[in-house]
Order: C-alpha cells, then structure tokens, then sequence
C-alpha cells in the first residue's frame, strides 16, 4: 500500500496545492514541500531493501507490490511494484522533484496553486511509471506525467513557449501511440496464442511471438521511448521545450523524465523482446553513439546557455542507450548510474542557469562574461557541475560514462572509440560555457542596477547538497549497483537465454563484433584459456 | 395501395420539391438574414409537406407526427434565429449574410 | 598503514577548507591563515613522506606497501579498490611532488602576496597536489585516470586562474582539451586492457601480461593507446602544442604543474606499465621516436623565443622527450631520475625567472632584458646553477640522468643509432639555449626594462630558490634504488669517444651560444624564415588549427540550428502549405458553404441513382 500512498499523496497534494493558493497567498508551494516530504518519508520505509546484492532467483525480485483488480473484463490490473531499479529512480523523482522545488522557491510569480499543482501531478505521473508493471497501467500513468508537463512549459514558460509545448507534446503524443498501438498487439498476440489476456508485464514476458511481428513491436516500444530518452534524430524537442521551460520545469525534464524513456527501455523493451533486442542492438548502440557525439558538437555551437545545457542531456543520454543496448550488465549498470548522475548534473545545472536569468534577464551567452568577479559562489558551483558533466573521474558521471564505455567495449570496439570522442567533446563544451558566462572581462548586461546578487543561503544548500551526493556516487558508488544490481540482472536474464538458445540466429552474439575475442565467448568476464590470459 | 392516389402523391412531391428549390433559391440568392430565416422555413415546409403527403399516401400516422415535430422544430429555430439575428444587428447594424464572415479559414 | 592515506588526505583537507569558506562566509580567510593552510597541509604530506621513507623504504630496495581503503566498485567482474601501492618507484614520485610541491607552495606565498585570488590559488593548488598524489599512488588505472584527470583539472583551472583576460582561458582551455585527446585514448587503451585481461589492477595485469608473448598485438596496441594519454599529459609530439600556451599561468604554477610533477605523469604511466611496453617493440620504438623528435624539435623552438617562460617551456618539452626516449631503449630507472633531476632543476629555473618577472615588474621579454646579474644576484646564481644542470654540465644532477640515457641509447641499440644521436644533438641544441638564454637575461648591455629592475626576492622565496639550487647541484647523488621495480640494468661499456661525445655536446652548445649572444650582438631584429618556423612551434598550432579546430567549429557554427530539426519543421510547413490548400474553400460565406451543401448533396443522390 505504500506504493499507492506514494502515488497518492503527490495527487492529494497537488490539488490541496491547487486549493489552497485561495486560501492563502504562497500556501501552495508548502503545501507541495509537505507532500514531498511525505511522500519521500514513505519511500524511505523502504531504505532498508537497498545495497542487498541477492542473487537472482533466490529472494523475490520485487520489495513490494500491489494488485487490485481494475478493469477484469480486458485482463487490466492497478499492479503496482518496486524493486531495486524502480526504487532508484523513484527516490530520484522525489529527491529532484525537492530540489527543484527549493531551488525556484520564490520564481514562480503568478497562478502559483496550478503551477505547483501540475508540478506535483508530474511527479505522481512518473512516480507511477517507476512503479505500474501493468502494461495498461504504465500507459495511463505515461500520459498522465505530460499533460501536466505541457502545461507547465506552455503557461510558466519563456518566450517561445507555445511552439515549443506543442512541439514537446506532439513528439510524446505520436511515439506514445505507437507504444499503445504495440501494446495492444503484444497483449492480443499473447492471448490468441495462449488464450490468457493480460496486461500484466511478469505474465507477459512469457510472451512467444514470431520474430518478424516481435521486432516491429519491438520498434514500436523503441521510438516511444528513445523520444523521451532522446536519441538521435527525434531529439530536436528538447533544446526546445527545455530552453522554453521555467527552471523547475527543465529540472523536472531533464533529471526524471527522460529516465522515464531509459527506464522503459530497461524494464520492457530489452525483456518482452530479448531476440529483436538483440538483433537491434548494433543500430541501437550505433544511434546512441552518434547522439553522444552529435550532442556534444550541438552543445558546443550554441549561444543560448540553457539549449547548451539542453543539447548536453543528449549527448549524456546518448551514453545510456549505448550502455543499454551493450547486453551486458558493466555497461546496464553505467547505464543505471548515469541516469542518476545526469539528473543530478543537469538539474544542477539548470537551476543555475535559470538563476542567472533571475539575476540578469538573460540567457545568451554573447552578453555574459566574467561573473566570477561578482557571483564567485555561483560561478565556483557552476564549475563544480560543468566538470562533472564533462565527466571528471571521482564524481558519479566517471563511473556512469567509464563502465558504459567499458562494457559496451566489449559488445562493440568501433561505435565505443566513436562515444568515448564524446568525452573531448564534453570537455569542449563544458569549458567553453565556463569561458563565456563566468570568465573573461566582466560584462554584465544590467551594470546599472548594481551588482547581482550571489546565491543565497538556500540556493547553495540545495545546489551542495546535489554536489556532496555526485561526489558520494563517484566515490562510493556501490550501493548504487548493489540496489539496481538483482533488476539488471533479471532483465539481462531474457537476453542471456536468448543468446543460449539461438547462438547462431543472428550470426556472431553481440559480444563480439571485434577480430580478436572469438564468437562464443562473449560472456563476462572473457576467459578462454587457449588465448593464456586468466582472468 | 390504391392507384388513384398516386397521382396525389406525385402532386404533392412535386409541390414539395418545387417549394424547396424555391426556399433553397432564396437562401443562395437573398443577403438578407431575415430574407434568409423566412426561405430556410418555406425549405423545412416543403419537407414538411413531403411527410404529410407521404404519410397520407400509405395512411401511416408517423407523417404527421413527424410535421408535428418540424413544426416545433422550426419554431424554436425561428426564436433562436431571430434572437442572434437581433444580437447581430445590435453589434454589427446589419443583417447582411457577407458581412458574417469572421469564421473564414 | 594509514600515514599512507593521510599523504594525499592533507592536501585534499586544505583544499576543502580554502573552498568552503568563501561558500559559506562573505569574509576572506586571513592571508597568513590560507598560507598556513596551503603550506602547512603539503609541508606535512612532504614530512609523512620522509617519515614514510625512513621508516619502511630506507635500506630496503625492495620494500612495497599496499593499502586498500575501500572496495571502489565491484560490477560483475569489473572490481576495483580504492586502493594504493607503494614502491620505489612511487616514493621518488612521491617525494618528488610533496618535497618541490611544499618548496613551491612556500614559494607561492611570496609570489602571490599581492594577488586578490590567494585563497582560491592555494585551493586551486592542494587541489593539484592532491590528485597528484592519488595519480602516483594508485594500485589500479582507474584510479591513476582519477588523479591523471584531476591535475588536467587543475593545470586547467592554474593556467586559467587570471581569469579577466580571454587569451589565459583560451590557453587553458587548450591544455585541458588537448591532453583529454590523449586521455580518450588512454581510456580506450584501459578498456582494451579490461576486456583482454578482465583487470584493471596494475599488479594483476602485470603478472597476466607474464604469461603473453611478446609482440602480441593486442599488447601492442594497449601500450600505443597508454602512449597516446602519456602524450598528451607529457607534452610529447603530435600534442605538445598546449605547453608553451600554458605559460599563461602565474610562474610557481609553471614550476610545479608545467615542469616538476603534472607533465611527467605521462613518464611516469610508461614506467608504470613498463611490462606492457616491454613486451611490444613497436610500442617501444614509436616511444623513443616520440622522444627523440620530441626533444630536437622542441630544443629548436627553445633556441628561438623571445619569452623567458616560453624558453622554459619549449625546454621542459625537450627534457621529457628525453625522458620518453629513456623509457623507449628500456632504461626506465634512468627515465626516472631524469624525471627527478628534471625536477629540481626545472621548478629552480622556473622559481628563478619568477623572481626576474617579478623583479621586473611582469616583463618577460628577454630582449628587453640583460645584464642582470649584479642587480639581481642571488636570482643570477640560482638561473646559473639551473642552466649548468639542464646543459647537464659535468657533476650537475643533470649531468648524470642524461648521462646515463644516452649511454642506453648507445647499448640499446648495441653500437651507433639514430636515437643515441637525436639525444647527442639534442644535448648540443640544450647546452646552446639554455645558455643563451642567461646570458640574454643576466649578461650583455642592459636592456630596456633593466634599469629599473628590483630585488622581488622575499624569505619565503629565498628559501625555496636556495633549497632547490642545492638539490639540483647535488640531486646527481640521489639515485633511487629502483632495481625492484624495474629490474637490474646491464651496464654497458660503449667506447670512450662516445662518452666523450656526450659531455662535450653541451659544451660546444654553451660556446655557440656565447658566440651568438655575447660575441656578436644579439639583435632581436629579423628572424630568418626558419627561426620564424622554430618560433611558432613548428606551425604545428597552424597546422591543427586548419586541419581541426576550424573545420570543427565552422561545421558546429553551420549547423547551430540543427540540421535534423529541419526534418520536422520541413514536415510542419508541408502540412501547413497544405491547409492552406484546403482552407481556402473555408471562406466563412455562409451562401458559399449553403451552395456547395446543395451540389453536394445533389452529386452523392445522383450517385446513389447512378449506381
């Protein structure tokens, strides 16, 4: 029941949020705190699950779950559940959902009650995509987190933000028809084959489609979700709808819902098509490698800080499909670890983005320049998160990038050479807004009215408190992969017996596309003693 | 069905067809809203007379319950009718059909 | 153990305390606080070191510590330690960086008196010796790439650190991104280790790599990759464009980054990895080529700049080109000593000709100097001392490390070599601009910014400059006993005459340059076109920046509004162009709309007739 406690106390609070802005003048942004606060007081009922490295098979894979019966008649249950990877990303929505609450305490400026109370409804909405393992449930809740989304983008938003919401929306609405429409044949198929309907994800695993059917919904799942991701080329609604977005709504799109779209990936794309999967996989890893880098040059041509920060997140997320589409579990892992590292990154530095437009009415990076000498607080923190977006070894980004491209090394040598060039880029667009906003000559564009002022004391809590976390994760990073590890391993399971089944459908596994390890052999770690390397 | 009222039935289609062309005439020829109102109610009378005729032809009540319900129909019509046509004027002083324009794609 | 772990911890500790004040109080801490701090913290790592040594490595060649603080990550076979291991090897680094590092940290306080970033600097600065420390301490590559990307951080952030002006930002920006190409391929060079040998320990891949053949190509091609991070760190030919560049730093930064400890981390990783290198002649020889290009190409660049710093640059670029050409004919020990001599020598120089800048009121043009010896002294000697050991002058420290690898080079290669005689003429090349250069600044007519030159030197800089002179005279006699870690080296015989070669090399340099610049007139004046050549670097900078830089950001500024994103927009306006089409016929005539409903309705009864 707490997972439903969850979902509902972001709901209820989004609508007391809602009401009682009538009541009182800034009610509503405490009310939103207290049902966060509630609702990550709940989740933390579950703390003690984490860091437990079980092995598959033996302790059951989900901490909690929840079934009712909803709709019986189409086999549609309310089935909610948690495991490791569900209780990641869940602590992360709320955690980043609290910091971008305190991070634009006092940005918002009119029609507070709604602002928060789509805000809190996003939250709930992507709280329930962690967590539905009803298929029809999942889409439900998929809808529910962007209509609340738009409107923050379309009513708080920034000059352009009608396009930009239309944009946003009609990119989600179209992939997300497609998932309906895979959906919908993936239950059918499974019942006119077993005569069982169900939308339930354990039961639908079990699914037996015939390859070609499988690949086209496997594709079908795909585009949904490397929209939200986003992958090259369906990206182009992010610089927009990120740029255009308030602060809180960019914190909120970049750190929680475009996990959503690598969380989906994970938990039902790779598992209900292990053979499509793996047979899309080159294609896959080859478009997140291309996005890595071609995210990295975009980022570096713009002049709009808050699209550099934009295109960033697709270069970073570029990463995660990589590691995801690597097949084996160092680079899954990455994968996990950079959705967390990035949502803390970025949001970061979103928030700093959006409070220098605060201070100084502008977002482009032609009338910045030499803030340090006036914000040394915020310029020393915004160097903090530029270089853990470039990804400096010692901070959570390291770890998430170094095992992606360690694993995904092992599937692919050439598409991983072709990623790991992401990593000059980072740096090369990372420095250079550093360069543009926070060195060189001062030349604030309001010198008139005085020096801006540095980042007050609930600013730099909020924004240290991400960075003490990063700097944890890239330190101590295992409890991260002992949590996620059971799940990885669960959904890596479908693949491994895919690759036992039919080693040689596909010709070589992805193991190997590389002259030297030898076919049959991709499995971690690569021990063949003929070659006399023990490992 | 009796042989001599089938040239009634002809009559009376015929009068109602020829009463609808000329309602649809006046519909495409007039600019005039009120013009216009009084030639959509001669083209509902015509399909009107078109129930009655038909219903007495096979003595069937369902005619005439039917141009009871037109009836009615084109009165709450005319009333609706008429009160926009009223509005319009009063923010538009005209009842020129062209100048009711502003929906144009 | 745990002094192990305090050595890089103070460091770190000084660093959090300089940066987290200024976050959370609007009040600068007292200077003389932030030199305690900053000095203190790396004073104390450099007496834990000493401490270390005399009690567990003194007497003991073979003596080795291991230290695992905590389990890094462990993912499905891919299990690393945060963990350290102590040699030989890692206690010269190790001295190396605390005991130059503290002796510039002393330094720095009274270089940078005056300057309103003085906490952030010594930040800045424990920050660097922090991961300094961690680079040469760690028992897994990881972590050696943690400490390799955290001092390109700070080299980063040093060179950069008078942030108003651009062209420091741009130079900056330059090393950081140049040495991360070589660090990218480090990094694949360590994920090819990772997938051949399913470790990334440095002690488990040196015993998997006992049971591999020589030659094998994917050892060859790892060490290729690791030579390619070496590179780029080190400042080695193709990517030493962003040395010279780095000048733009204050001068201690230059002393202890740019010529002491950061640059040498790439010889420092071949030493490491020797094994790997070993076992593979090609990688072998692409690092003694590295290295002996490296060393006469920059020797001629060194022979032509006007800056002081510059000078010492190009110079620095040279000296780890011998070091690499050591590494590549298997005399690691003798790379390692060069390294430490290089060291001494090098940061004394650097210190020095801070002192002249200084002293000078921020002139660093050598031609507008001259005849400064009797302003300036004690600065005279200490730029004389450095000099005589970088010419490697008879019983100099740099006399003996560069003794002994050409003396390598000579028995590597069994008899007369081309890579022995890139290192003989390379020593000429030193011993002329190492000359030239003080006699440009402290002998010869007095130049423009002379006259009014200033003894800048203060207690806390005599002391480092004294202290360094002596190591660099007497470093020669400091050999560390590295035979543990690298193996005993057989010592050659080459004839006399090629002994004799290599010490009258620098003489000869020294008499060119005293032929240049005191018997005839150093004109500034017109370079001739090759002295222009040398002067920019080979136009290797030219070179990238039409080959690489232009192209790419041509191409990035091009596509600023992305290509793909025309695709959709293109599918916006094909869709809006055709509800223009349609639109049309919504013309808002209601008589229209009532004429069409007329045909229409017509057309489809005369289609149900019809059909």
């Amino acid at each position: 029941m707490t997972l439903l406690a969850i979902i509902a106390v972001l709901f209820l609070g989004g609508i007391l949020a809602w009401l009682s802005e009538h009541w009182k003048d800034g009610a509503s942004r405490w009310v939103a705190l207290l049902s966060l606060l509630l609702a990550i007081a709940l989740l933390g009922r579950y703390a003690d699950h984490t860091g437990i490295a079980t092995a598959t098979g033996s302790a059951p894979l989900w901490w909690d779950s929840l079934q009712l019966n909803w709709i019986p008649r189409f086999g549609i249950t309310f089935f909610l559940a948690l495991d490791g990877l569900g209780f990641l990303l869940l602590a992360l929505t709320l955690a980043m959902g609290l910091f971008g609450l305190i991070a634009t305490w006092r940005d918002v400026g009119f029609r507070r009650g709604f602002f928060y109370f789509n805000y809190l409804w996003t939250l709930a909405g992507v709280a329930g995509v962690f967590t539905a393992m009803d298929l029809f449930l999942f889409f439900f809740f998929w809808e529910v987190m962007l209509v609340p989304m738009l409107l923050l983008i379309a009513v708080w938003g920034y000059e352009q933000r009608i396009p930009a919401a239309i944009k946003f929306f009609i990119f989600t609405q179209a992939s997300s028809l497609l998932m309906l429409i895979a959906i919908v044949a993936l239950v059918y198929l499974h019942y006119s084959a077993s005569g069982q309907l169900t939308f339930n994800y354990r039961e639908l695993l079990a699914a037996r489609l015939p390859p070609a059917t499988s690949y086209w919904l496997m594709l079908g799942f795909f585009v949904a979700f490397a929209v939200k991701l986003p992958a090259l080329p369906l990206h182009t609604w992010l610089p927009d709808a990120h740029t255009q977005a308030p602060t809180a709504g960019s914190i909120l799109l970049a750190a929680i819902l475009l996990k959503t779209g690598a969380y989906g990936l994970l938990r039902f794309t790779l598992p209900l098509f292990p053979e499509s999967s793996l047979a899309f996989a080159p294609v896959a890893m080859s478009i997140g490698a291309a996005s890595v880098v071609y995210g990295a040059v975009m980022s570096f041509a713009q002049r709009d800080m808050k699209r550099l920060v934009a295109y960033s997140s697709v270069s970073h997320m570029g990463f995660v499909l990589l590691g995801l589409y690597a097949l084996n579990a160092i680079a899954i892992q990455g994968a996990v670890m950079q959705m967390i590292a990035h949502g803390l990154s970025t949001a970061a530095l979103f928030a700093l983005v959006g409070a220098l437009q605060h201070r100084l009415h502008t977002r482009d990076m032609g009338e910045l320049g030499g803030l340090w000498g006036n914000l040394p607080r915020l310029s020393a923190i915004a160097l903090f998160f530029a270089v853990a977006s470039l990804g400096l070894p010692g901070l959570g980004n390291f770890i998430a990038e170094f095992l992606v491209l360690a694993g995904s090394f092992a599937s692919s040598r050439w598409i991983t050479a072709v990623a790991a060039t992401g990593l000059v880029g980072a740096a090369l667009y990372a420095l250079l807004m550093m360069q543009r906003v926070f060195f060189g000559g001062e030349r604030s564009p309001h010198q008139n009215s005085g020096p801006p002022a540095d980042l007050a004391p609930r600013e730099s809590a909020a924004l240290l408190s991400l960075a003490v976390l990063l700097v944890f994760l890239g330190l101590r990073p295992q409890g991260v992969f002992d949590t996620a590890g059971p799940a990885v391993a669960d959904a890596l399971q479908h693949i491994d017996a895919t690759v036992a089944g039919t080693p040689d459908r596909y010709g070589a596994p992805p193991g190997d596309t590389g002259a030297v390890a030898d076919a049959a052999d991709s499995r971690w770690p690569p021990s063949n003693p003929e070659r006399g390397i023990s490992p | 069905m009796p042989i001599e009222s089938i040239p009634a039935l002809h009559t009376g289609l015929s009068l109602a067809a020829v009463l609808f062309c000329l309602g649809l005439a006046g519909l495409l020829v007039r600019r005039n809203i009120i013009f216009m109102l009084m030639c959509v109610e001669i083209c509902t009378n015509a399909a009107a007379l078109a129930f009655v005729v038909a219903g007495a032809h096979w003595s069937d009540a369902d005619g005439q319950v039917m141009f009871v319900f037109v009836i009615t129909l084109a009165a709450a019509e005319v009333a609706i009718a008429l009160a926009l046509v009223l509005q319009f004027y009063r923010r538009r002083y005209t009842v020129d059909i062209d100048q009711l324009n502003a929906l144009r794609g | 153990m745990t002094v192990v772990a305090w050595i890089p911890m103070l460091p770190l500790l000084g660093f959090l305390v300089l940066i987290a004040t200024p976050l959370f109080s609007d009040r600068p801490l007292p200077p003389k606080l932030v030199a305690a701090i900053g000095v203190g913290s790396v004073g104390l790592a450099a007496i834990l070191t000493a401490f270390l040594a005399a009690t567990q490595f003194a007497g003991n060649p073979a003596a080795e510590l291991n230290l695992s603080l905590w389990q890094w990550f462990s993912v499905d076979g891919l299990q690393l330690d945060f963990g350290f291991h102590l040699d030989w090897l890692t206690l010269v680094m190790l001295s190396v960086v605390t005991g130059v590092g503290f002796l510039i940290h002393l330094y720095s306080t009274g270089y940078m008196r005056d300057d309103a970033g003085y906490q952030r600097y010594f930040a800045y600065l424990n920050l660097f010796v922090c991961a300094m420390l961690l680079l040469v301490l760690a028992d897994n590559l990881v972590l050696l790439y943690l400490g390799w990307e955290g001092v390109g951080l700070c080299s980063y952030l040093l060179i950069g650190f008078w942030y108003r002006d651009p062209a420091n930002g741009a130079a900056a920006r330059k090393a950081f991104v140049v040495t991360r190409i070589g660090d990218t391929a480090m990094v694949i060079g360590l994920f090819l280790l990772f997938t051949e040998f399913a470790t990334l320990d440095i002690g488990e891949l040196i015993s998997a790599l006992s049971t591999v053949q020589a030659n094998d190509p994917r050892v060859t091609l790892a060490a290729l990759l690791l030579l390619g991070g070496a590179v780029g760190k080190s400042a080695q030919l193709p990517l030493q464009t962003w040395l010279p560049d780095a000048m733009a730093g204050p001068t201690p930064v230059s002393a202890l980054i740019h010529a002491a400890t950061m640059v040498t981390a790439g010889v420092y990783l071949i030493a490491r990895m020797h094994p790997l290198f070993a076992l593979s002649d090609m990688a072998m020889s692409a690092v003694a080529i590295v290295g002996a290009l490296t060393l006469l190409l920059a020797g001629c660049s060194a022979l032509v700049q006007s800056d002081i710093k510059r000078v010492l640059a190009y110079s620095t670029i040279s000296q780890i080109g011998y070091m690499f050409l050591a590494l590549g004919v298997g005399a690691w020990s003798g790379a390692i000593f060069h390294l430490m001599t290089h060291a001494f020598f090098k940061a004394l120089l650097f210190l020095a000709a801070g002192s002249v800048i200084l002293g000078l009121h921020h002139e660093q043009d050598i031609f507008r100097m001259g005849g400064l010896r009797r302003k300036i002294p004690f600065t005279f000697f200490c730029f004389l001392i450095g000099c005589a050991c970088l010419a490697a002058l008879p019983f100099t420290s740099g006399f003996y490390s560069k003794d002994r690898i050409l003396l390598s080079a000579w028995d590597f290669y069994h008899g007369f070599n081309g890579i022995w005689l890139a290192g003989v003429l390379g020593a000429l090349v030193t011993g002329f601009y190492s000359f030239r250069l003080l006699f440009l600044v402290f002998f010869g007519r007095e130049g423009e910014a002379s006259s009014h030159c200033r003894d800048a030197n203060n207690t806390a800089m005599v002391l480092p400059l004294g202290m360094l002179a002596v190591l660099a005279l007497l470093g020669g006699l400091l050999a560390p006993p590295l035979q543990s870690v690298f193996g005993a080296a057989g010592a050659g015989h080459p004839p006399l005459w090629v002994e004799a070669i290599a010490v009258a090399a620098p003489l000869a340099g020294i008499a060119m340059a005293w032929w240049a610049c005191l018997y005839n007139d150093p004109a500034r004046g017109e370079q001739s076109a090759l002295g222009r050549f040398w002067y920019s670097g080979w136009g290797f900078d030219r070179l990238y920046d039409t080959l690489l830089v232009k192209p790419f950001t041509t191409l990035a500024r091009l596509n600023r509004n992305d290509v793909i994103d025309r695709l959709y927009s293109g599918t916006a306006a094909a869709s809006r162009q055709l509800h223009g089409l349609v639109s049309v016929s919504q013309n808002g005539q209601v008589r229209w709309y009532i004429a069409t409903l007329a045909v229409g309705t017509v057309l489809f009864l005369a289609l149900l007739v019809v059909l």
